[in-house]
């Protein structure tokens, strides 16, 4: 008892520092530096949603951008100003019902995530019953309908042209917090008897169901729970970046989400966290090799798109020879720094397992 | 609409359906033996009509020997792609394999953007595929026959080499039991290799044949097609190659019909075969000639 209050408060003083670098970071950081630590906020918030679909639950979804799409439309639709939609819906008028909605942005971006749930509820009710392969391609497959259903329905979405001036709501507070929730949502989900649920259908579907769990209702349940946190990403994520349309949720886009878990490892929640701050840093470090470079005696042309072939290079080699990603199944433990021997250690004697 | 439209958007359908086909073969022999999604045999399929494309323009080669090239080259490209990427996790859980099938097809992607340009380039269309064929009120460039009979004609030999070969036998035997086929003493790798290499034949043929039809040539060509055919090898029953033939013509000619019928869903072109799929799997999982399998403890 007494050793998990010395825990708590080293887990609240963690994330008082956190807070207080977020505020210093938003003073002295310029807008560029800020976006990237900002997307960084709200692909925690993704990866999270994903990994408790495909690492918990071991459900193989790949349709995490349609529920994305449809977050970052409910919150764009409903937090636009009654002129800013009259000035985006130029080839047809929006419907009368939305014309005149201007909520403000929390419960606009609670309402992202309830519809993105909801979307994740028809979806799963039917898919759910599919398993591995099948699942993927039939989850891939939704998110292509939402897509296309999106590009074409003019009068909602405003179609292929996308919204443009969303009200730039998201900063480090609202990413960050929505993260830092996200994770807390996560970790208590984990421990209770539901996330050892999704775990036991995870190892073994047949045994789960022969020891009592009801196989459809928690797979629903980490189903839509995913599909909430994708619906809140895009949301923040529409209104960091200011457009949204549907070609930005193209199955490239789930990708980098997948590739966050598989990085940060299946079953991670610390792994998540890491691999999104990396990956999303990463990805702006690496723009480096799109430019020319000037070594001084030799100066190298810029490779336009160059970024993403080492990007997909490494990430392959990572795929290849290091298949747990970087945390595996373990998370962070207050031991790791308070007993830091004992963890390596532990770690040396169980290497081979 | 008069017979004449009709006979027209059908043979449109047929020869797109034949180009779903060709690539939906190579979906469906993988999966059937590897239990593997080929994500990357859509960028296969773009690598093919690339090098096609550069044999003509680059290297001034007459158009037959450029395809001959393609075909052969893509072969070898697609065996590439199993070793490097797909064999070393061959005993791997499968959710390692898939993930890095889709990073196969995204770093083939991007290489593609990088070594080809992201502009789109013009398929110089070769000399037989471009004559005017009127019969009665339905006119039809010649390559739209072209693309069937050529179809049949490999798929002939497909089938030949599945069913009346020794190589096939050992393909039927790795597919239908992968451990008891190497106790029999079948190289299970030579005919991972040999399936990869005439998947990606097919998908190269696709290719050249996509690009005398639809003569513009973009490195993310592959995405579409390829989740596309994929859908079609399921449509069939994934694995049978038969079915995989069948749930390609179904796909073309159920695009070209819905967009001739009800012209105001023509936005939703691309939907038609994830519809299909979602049907598909909720009616007969198995695919329309599929077995139906049922998992043992």
């Amino acid at each position: 008892m007494k050793k998990n209050t010395r825990k708590n408060i080293m887990t609240l003083i963690a994330l008082l520092l956190f807070i207080g670098f977020l505020t210093i970071a938003d003073r002295i950081f310029d807008s560029y530096q800020m976006r990237i630590i900002n997307l960084a906020g709200i692909y925690v918030t993704l990866g999270l949603g994903l990994n408790l679909i495909n690492g918990f639950t071991g459900l193989f979804s790949l349709g995490h951008a349609g529920f994305m799409a449809v977050g970052a439309y409910t919150s764009a639709i409903l937090t636009m100003s009654p002129e800013l939609k009259q000035m985006n819906f130029f080839l047809k008028p929006i419907m009368p019902f939305f014309a005149n909605v201007e909520w403000p942005f929390f419960p606009a971006l609670i309402m992202a995530g309830l519809m993105a749930a909801i979307v994740g509820a028809l979806i799963g009710a039917p898919v759910l019953r599919l398993n591995d392969d099948y699942l993927a391609i039939a989850t891939l497959g939704f998110g292509e309908i939402i897509r296309i259903i999106f590009t074409n329905t003019q009068t909602l979405t405003n179609g292929a042209l996308g919204l443009k001036g969303l009200p730039n709501f998201t900063n480090v507070y609202w990413s960050w917090g929505t993260a830092v929730v996200m994770v807390i949502v996560m970790v208590l989900l984990i421990k209770s008897s539901y996330g050892r649920a999704f775990k036991a259908i995870r190892e073994n579907e047949i045994a789960a169901e022969a020891m009592g769990i009801g196989l459809f209702k928690h797979k629903m349940m980490a189903f839509v729970i995913g599909s909430f946190m994708a619906g809140v990403g895009g949301a923040l994520l529409g209104h960091l970046m200011g457009t949204i349309d549907p070609l930005m949720f193209r199955f490239l886009m789930t990708f980098n989400i997948v590739l966050i878990v598989v990085l940060g490892g299946i079953g991670s929640i610390t792994g998540t966290v890491i691999s999104a701050v990396v990956v999303t840093v990463m990805l702006e470090v690496l723009r480096v090799l799109d430019g020319s470079m000037d070594f001084g005696f030799i100066q190298i042309e810029g490779i336009p798109g160059m970024r993403m072939v080492v990007f997909s290079a490494l990430l392959m080699i990572v795929i290849l020879f290091y298949q747990r990603g970087l945390m595996g199944t373990n998370e962070f433990r207050w031991e790791w720094v308070t007993n830091p021997k004992a963890t390596i250690t532990k770690a040396w004697k169980n290497r081979k397992a | 609409m008069s017979i004449n439209t009709f006979m027209q958007h059908m043979v449109n359908g047929i020869s797109l359906g034949s180009l779903y086909a060709l690539l939906a073969i190579g979906y469906t022999m993988v999966y059937g033996i590897l239990r593997l999604i080929n994500f990357a045999h859509g960028d296969i399929f773009m690598i093919g009509t690339y090098i096609a494309f550069y044999g003509m323009t680059a290297f001034f080669l007459p158009w037959w020997a450029a395809f001959l090239l393609a075909l052969i080259l893509t072969a070898v490209f697609g065996i590439l792609v199993e070793r490097l990427a797909y064999r070393p996790l061959r005993n791997s859980p499968r959710i390692s394999i898939m993930i890095s099938a889709i990073g196969a097809s995204f770093l083939i992607e991007n290489l593609a953007i990088v070594l080809f340009g992201g502009r789109p380039k013009a398929f110089p269309i070769a000399g037989i595929g471009n004559i005017d064929v009127k019969r009665g009120g339905v006119s039809i460039v010649s390559i739209q026959i072209i693309i069937p009979i050529v179809t049949l004609i490999f798929l002939a030999m497909l089938l030949y080499i599945v069913n009346r070969t020794k190589t096939g036998m050992a393909m039927r035997a790795v597919s239908k039991d992968y451990e008891a086929a190497r106790l029999m003493g079948i190289d299970v790798d030579i005919i991972i290799t040999i399936t990869f290499g005439i998947g990606s034949l097919l998908a190269a043929l696709g290719g050249v044949l996509w690009g005398l039809k639809y003569p513009q040539l973009i490195p993310l060509m592959g995405m579409m097609p390829g989740l596309k055919c994929f859908i079609a090898a399921v449509v069939g029953g994934i694995g049978n190659i038969k079915g995989a033939v069948i749930g390609g013509f179904i796909l073309g000619l159920g695009e070209i019909l819905i967009v001739a019928l009800l012209p105001s869903l023509t936005g939703f072109r691309d939907a038609f075969a994830f519809v299909l799929l979602i049907v598909i799997l909720l009616i007969k999982p198995s695919g329309l000639m599929g077995k139906t399998t049922t998992e043992k403890v």
